[in-house]
């Protein structure tokens, strides 16, 4: 028991570090100074230098990250090097629930999208319905997001007017607002995945429908749709299900187009700024933090096979 | 078992499955008909590839027809055409009406649903029984085809039990509706030897018991044998001997059945002779032969069995007896039927 908790929590625990450690050195290497970052061009030399030896820059590199890594540990991420200069982990806990709350709705559409698009397309194997969800997934697949989203722009909200245009509404100041707002972006989002979705769900849907036990159902009376559901679905889904937990880890972090185009204050936008402003305690926060949320979606979609697949769990002590 | 009753349950008449592939066309079954009665057991026997598993599915009417698979012919269930049913009365037969055993007891249950879910939901579908019912219903299911501890069954997954209780499983799911007519596809192909003893007597008990006919597909002779009123000896697609099973075995008409026969090996052969074979190979059914299909493997083959196709007709070398071959092993010779054949011959 102690060796299923534990072990899987120090696995965790391996790849953050190592994950930490490379972003780091990563930074290291980045070109520019974050002395003029901090203070801007057309200072001393002295002025400069003083400020490394503030920021702790002229240590070496380990001791540097030992220090960074002992205030993580204490739950300081340090001060945004660029004004406003607040605390690195007020800025991650604002923009964080703005990017959650974007990839959950955008999974949860995308998987609406994708579920039903796919049985049909299965269902109908090499069909008309199969060519055209097959040929419209790849279509929207090879378009870029920023696409998809303009043009959602572009119909829902300038020629239809269906969606407001102003800014962004948090989801503890009223829960209509927010919605109404985060809906098109989320839609975008949901496009781009429910593409993915449909075509790798509809593959594994056509080689277990010429299944042996789904010629069983249908032998014993069951209806199409019951057999798509009850029969189909689950035993189909593992590569759906590994590929929705990358896109947990992968959504929180980088949908930046996306919230760029949609003026989404979240993850993305605030790592992007940072690292364009130099101001790597920001980024290297940022980035522990979705590097938390991608390595803790995976482990749990690791132990959801068991819930898939009967086969996978373990024998009950 | 031997009690066919007023007039038969299913008639199938003269069914053809074609398969329209990239190569041509394949005519898996082709031209077959045969009849069961309430009680009664037809066992359908052939090698691999005969057309026997496909002629069962079209029984059923599981067969999808469509631009690639037509079928045409009759299946008369009741009276009632299965094929021109629609598909949610088609359904509507399967479990209640037909029930199937398949080969494959690995493969034939879902493995992510618990054995207890393929009954229920099975009787539940037909019966429109409650939860309460149905798994009152399963548990007495498991008991009759010999599963121990039926209610710790229900809860476990196909993968906790061996192939043996699997195919008890797949047996009493298809039996879970009282079926009139249970076809079973070679269902004991998959199991180790001892196993398919069990099985075997298993299915003939179930059936006499509920005076069920029974379809028994089988490329093991053996299988069918004692437990089989009648055979159907399939090749390649096409009927080439029907009797009842004990004349047909004691005195083959056809040389395709005598050497299946000949072919089995007898425990009272000396150790280490050479098995008897069937030379050569079944054929391409894109290109089927023109005359007799088993023809380039007879040796009793010659002009006639090259050009003509030889028509499943009466034999008088017992009651109800049917051959397909120009030149039949019939045990009275004088009573060659020649002639009516090659007419007959023209059909298809």
């Amino acid at each position: 028991m102690a060796r299923r908790i534990l072990l899987p929590v120090l696995e965790l625990a391996a790849v953050l570090l190592l994950v930490s450690l490379g972003v780091f050195l990563l930074l290291s290497l980045v070109p520019g100074d974050p002395a003029i970052a901090v203070l801007g061009e057309g200072r001393t030399p002295q002025e400069y230098d003083a400020l490394r030896e503030q920021l702790g820059l002229n240590d070496p590199l380990l001791v540097r990250y030992g220090d960074w890594l002992g205030g993580v540990l204490h739950g300081d991420f340090g001060t945004s090097l660029v004004p406003p200069q607040t605390s690195v982990l007020d800025r991650i806990l604002s923009a964080l629930p703005v990017s959650a709350q974007l990839a959950a709705m955008g999974l949860v559409m995308a998987l609406l999208i994708a579920i039903p698009l796919a049985m049909w397309s299965a269902y109908h194997e090499g069909g008309r319905a199969d060519r055209s969800i097959s040929a419209a997934t790849f279509g929207l697949l090879s378009m870029p997001s920023f696409l998809v989203g303009l043009l959602l722009i572009a119909v829902l909200v300038n020629t239809l007017d269906l969606f407001p245009r102003n800014e962004w509404v948090r989801l503890g100041d009223g829960i209509g607002g927010n919605l109404q707002h985060a809906f098109l972006p989320a839609l975008t989002i949901a496009l781009m995945e429910a593409a993915m979705f449909t075509r790798i769900l509809r593959n594994d849907l056509v080689t277990t429908l010429h299944e042996d036990f789904i010629l069983a159902a249908r032998a014993r009376g069951m209806s199409p749709l019951r057999i798509m559901v009850s029969d189909a679905l689950r035993p189909s889904s593992f590569s759906l299900v590994t590929v929705l937990g990358l896109s947990i880890g992968r959504l929180v972090g980088s949908t930046v187009i996306v919230e760029y185009l949609f003026a989404l204050p979240g993850m993305g936008k605030l790592v992007i700024d940072a690292a364009n402003q130099g101001n790597y305690p920001m980024v290297q926060g940022a980035v522990l933090v979705i590097a938390v949320i991608y390595v803790g979606s995976n482990a749990l979609i690791d132990r959801s096979y068991g819930l898939l697949d009967p086969r996978t769990r373990r024998a009950r002590a | 078992m031997m009690t066919p009753s007023d007039g038969p349950l299913l008639v199938v008449d003269d069914l053809h499955t074609v398969f329209h592939t990239p190569r041509g066309e394949v005519r898996a079954v082709d031209g077959v008909s045969f009849q069961v009665a309430a009680g009664e057991t037809l066992g359908l026997v052939g090698e691999s590839g005969s057309g026997k598993s496909v002629l069962g599915r079209t029984v059923m009417g599981l067969i999808a027809t469509g631009p690639a698979t037509t079928v045409s012919g009759q299946v008369l269930l009741d009276g009632r055409d299965v094929h021109a049913l629609k598909p949610g009365q088609r359904r509507q037969l399967w479990g209640p009406e037909i029930g199937m055993v398949f080969q494959d007891p690995m493969t034939s249950l879902n493995p992510v649903k618990r054995v207890g879910t393929h009954l229920t939901e099975t009787l539940r579908r037909h019966l429109h029984c409650s939860r309460k019912e149905a798994t009152e219903r399963a548990v007495d299911l498991l008991n009759q085809v010999g599963i121990p501890e039926p209610v710790r069954r229900l809860t476990q997954y196909p993968h906790e039990l061996s192939g043996g209780m699997r195919q008890r499983v797949v047996i009493a799911t298809a039996l879970a509706c009282d079926p009139r007519l249970l076809i079973a596809d070679e269902p004991t192909t998959a199991l180790d030897v001892t196993v398919q003893k069990q099985i075997l007597d298993l299915l003939a008990s179930l059936v006499s018991e509920r005076t069920m006919a029974m379809i028994l597909i089988s490329h093991d002779l053996g299988a069918v044998a004692g437990r089989t009123d009648r055979v159907q000896v399939m090749y390649a697609g096409r009927t080439v001997e029907a009797g009842p099973t004990r004349t047909v075995f004691d005195s083959p008409d056809h040389p395709y059945t005598d050497a299946l026969l000949a072919s089995i090996p007898q425990l009272s052969d000396q150790p280490h002779t050479v098995l008897r074979t069937i030379e050569g190979n079944p054929p391409d059914m894109t290109r089927p032969p023109r005359g007799c299909r088993f023809g380039p493997r007879c040796g009793r083959a010659d002009d006639t069995c090259t050009d003509l196709m030889p028509a499943l007709v009466a034999v008088p070398d017992g009651p109800a007896r049917q051959v397909a071959c120009h030149h039949p092993l019939l045990s009275i010779e004088s009573l060659e039927p020649n002639a009516p054949l090659t007419e007959a011959g023209h059909g298809r």
